[in-house]
């Protein structure tokens, strides 16, 4: 663990103490870079919007635990707006997709490139 | 006499050419005349009343102020109207002969497809002309100024159809602001040494100077640039002879009794400045002498009844500078009067030639028109007895006057100017023999087609005719028993020139019997040549040859006019002309290039860029993270 000089000392639960703050960070880091690949390899737009899901929850991992780790409850109030937030994403982006299928019947990313100049 | 009125005398024209030149082509022809020639005798009227209530009042200059105009520090130019015995009199030169010259349009212009437009732009040209003389500064002169020299383009240009016809059009306006440049460069600078532009209060302030003082000089001869632009002296007279392009109505109303006259009333109106500049005199008179005699002379072998009729213009034109620059404002101003009723009637009546000939102007076409057009012959006889200076008409007593005091002034000039009035004299006859004595030339189909023009149009002839006759007995000489009525009128002009030059205006030194010997000089001259034209052209019959035949040396010399417009095409126009065509190769070169730079640059860099825009939903994502990864190294290891 990287000491930081600027943490206050504060009280840490002993059942979280067992677990130590570097597996959080290696455990959130393999769930955002498995994110990112499958968003960067994967054509299905839903599965894209699945990796995109990983990659958030990674993030959120990473909050709730310095959260934990630094009884500092803000993040878990930012973990719940992003919930929130990517509730929100997920309907708009699903129906999105779900028209996308009505009209093409391909959710492939790589099809539609009407974007294009 | 109510400013109200005097306002109407420019408004009416404007209000004329305003209604048929937004009206045309929806209003009828008969309404168009009718409008455009009530405008102008309406305006004439007020003239006259102005006239009359002047008189009555005293002769006092009246300065009528309508509202301020320009206010730029110091200076303060307002625009007013000043009435007095100039400005009244050309007022009603240019209302009187105007008002006859648009009934004539209504017959001449008859059948013409721009009729409406016609008679707008007379209106407009009017109007600005009125303008100019009326103005109470040399701003509001300039302004008239520069809208005759708008009017004759578009004036002579009329029958814009015809490219030659532009191109003469163009010719007048361009030559027209060679001496425009001249007379607004005088206008700051009389800006810069008085501090004002109104008459009077420059011409109070002169009153310090020394006669012959450096700035005076100066200020004159750039006024005297912009006249000669605008009465067509050397060497800016060959766009007048081209002006005869337009219709003949704007022939004379340009030349006998609007915009070429702008010149010498300017000089009339600056009298105190040229009496203050006898320098500039000696230049003036000069000018007018050589562009007298030389314009004559080449009047003698034109064949186009209209070209002759030009030339004579430019020749008295030389005339009345000559005489102003003999200091005899007067006897210019008395010229220019009777100028006006003898050249609008000679034209006029080139005019009704030309109608009756079915458009055909040379003179070698023409031949015993006199029986068939009774009325145009006799008037057009009056004409030319009044410009030939033979008494009693009018061109007698105002070149004569003229003549006296150029003999008082510089005996070679008068040399000069009784040689152009033989010329003048026998040219004005040969035209005169030319077309109305002998036999027809012209084709059958021409001699079937002869008529006596229409009554609008004959009846200005009769009217200008009785003027042309009648008119010199205002300003009968002394030496025959007659009194000067214009001189006595016109004296209170040069009050403050009598009082800061009071050398140049004491009586004439000449004894009567001086003044006999010169008119009788002048006379018998006219008669000579008078009957040596008849000889010619009437007893031998003699028909100048056509343009194919050979022509001596010095003959080819003067019918193609001295070469002056080919000496000028080299001069002026083929090294403006190839200047221009380097700089715009230039242009195109260099501010191409640099352009055609950037151009090139931004095509190929977009054409870089835009190959990024795939439209491949992965290849976006894949640049934001590659962007995401870039932007995390920068912030976390450097």
């Amino acid at each position: 663990m990287i000491p930081n000089p600027n943490i206050p000392e504060v009280d840490i639960p002993a059942v979280i103490q067992n677990i130590p703050l570097q597996s959080y960070l290696i455990l959130s880091t393999l769930l955002f870079v498995i994110g990112i690949i499958g968003v960067l390899t994967r054509r299905n737009a839903i599965i894209i919007f699945m990796s995109v899901e990983l990659m958030l929850n990674a993030a959120n991992l990473l909050l709730i635990a310095f959260s934990s780790y630094r009884s500092d409850p803000s993040g878990q109030v930012f973990v719940f707006f992003i919930m929130a937030v990517a509730a929100a994403e997920v309907a708009v982006g699903l129906a999105i997709i779900v028209m996308i299928y009505r009209n093409t019947r391909n959710t492939d990313v790589g099809f539609l490139n009407k974007l294009k100049w | 006499m109510s400013p109200s009125l005097l306002i109407l005398i420019p408004l009416l024209p404007l209000a004329g050419f305003l209604i048929n030149g937004l009206g045309f082509p929806n209003i009828p022809k008969g309404a168009v005349g009718v409008i455009g020639t009530l405008a102008v005798v309406a305006s004439f009227a007020l003239s006259l009343i102005t006239f009359n209530a002047f008189v009555a009042s005293g002769s006092e200059p009246v300065i009528v102020p309508l509202f301020d105009w320009i206010t730029v520090g110091d200076l303060h130019i307002p625009f007013s109207f000043q009435v007095d015995q100039l400005s009244l009199l050309m007022l009603m030169i240019i209302t009187g002969v105007g008002s006859l010259i648009h009934v004539y349009s209504i017959g001449y212009m008859h059948h013409d497809a721009g009729f409406g437009k016609f008679f707008a732009y007379l209106n407009l040209f009017l109007f600005f002309m009125l303008l100019l003389v009326l103005g109470s500064n040399y701003v509001i002169m300039f302004i008239g100024w520069e809208g005759v020299g708008l009017c004759s383009y578009l004036l002579i240009g009329f029958w814009n159809k015809n490219t030659n016809y532009n191109n003469a059009a163009r010719k007048a306006f361009i030559m027209n602001r060679v001496g425009d440049l001249g007379f607004l460069l005088g206008i700051f600078m009389i800006i810069g040494t008085f501090g004002s532009v109104e008459y009077s209060e420059v011409f109070s302030k002169a009153g310090s100077f020394q006669v012959g003082d450096p700035l005076i000089v100066g200020i004159t001869l750039l006024l005297f640039v912009g006249a000669m632009g605008k009465s067509a002296q050397i060497p800016l007279y060959t766009w007048l002879p081209d002006a005869m392009a337009g219709p003949t109505p704007v022939s004379a109303l340009i030349h006998a009794a609007t915009m070429v006259t702008a010149g010498i009333y300017m000089v009339i109106r600056s009298n105190i400045l040229y009496s203050l500049a006898p320098e500039t005199l000696e230049i003036v008179g000069i000018i007018g002498g050589a562009t007298a005699l030389f314009a004559a002379s080449i009047g003698l072998l034109q064949n186009d009844i209209k070209k002759v009729l030009a030339y004579s213009t430019v020749s008295q034109l030389g005339y009345m500078f000559m005489g102003l620059g003999a200091m005899a404002y007067s006897a210019s101003m008395f010229h220019v009067i009777t100028h006006a009723f003898f050249k609008a009637l000679l034209f006029l009546g080139a005019g009704s030639v030309i109608h009756a000939m079915s458009d055909e102007q040379d003179i070698r076409f023409m031949g015993g028109l006199r029986k068939k057009l009774p009325v145009t012959f006799i008037t057009f006889f009056i004409g030319t007895w009044a410009i030939a200076g033979l008494p009693p008409f009018a061109g007698f007593f105002s070149k004569d006057e003229i003549l006296a005091h150029v003999f008082e002034h510089n005996k070679i000039l008068w040399v000069i100017g009784v040689a152009g009035s033989l010329m003048t004299s026998f040219y004005m006859f040969r035209l005169l023999f030319l077309t109305f004595f002998g036999t027809f030339r012209g084709t059958h189909e021409q001699e079937h087609h002869l008529h006596e023009s229409p009554v609008s149009m004959t009846l200005p002839l009769v009217v200008l005719a009785i003027l042309s006759a009648i008119g010199g007995f205002i300003g009968v000489p002394e030496a025959l028993h007659g009194t000067h009525r214009l001189a006595e009128f016109m004296s209170p002009l040069y009050d403050g020139a009598r009082q800061v030059n009071p050398a140049a205006f004491e009586a004439t030194a000449l004894s009567h019997s001086e003044e006999y010997l010169l008119m009788g000089i002048s006379v018998a001259v006219a008669l000579v040549a008078a009957v040596a034209a008849y000889v010619m052209y009437v007893s031998k019959s003699a028909v100048p040859a056509p343009d194919s035949a050979g022509k001596s040396g010095l003959q080819k010399l003067v019918y193609n006019k001295y070469y002056v417009d080919e000496l000028y095409d080299t001069i002026f126009v083929k090294s403006i002309k190839s200047l221009s065509n380097i700089l715009y190769s230039f242009g195109e070169f260099f501010v191409d290039l640099f352009v055609q730079m950037g151009v090139r640059l931004i095509q190929l860099l977009s054409g870089w860029l835009k190959k990024s825009q795939t439209g491949s939903t992965s290849d976006y994502v894949f640049a934001m993270v590659i962007g995401i990864v870039l932007i995390l190294f920068w912030k976390l290891l450097l």
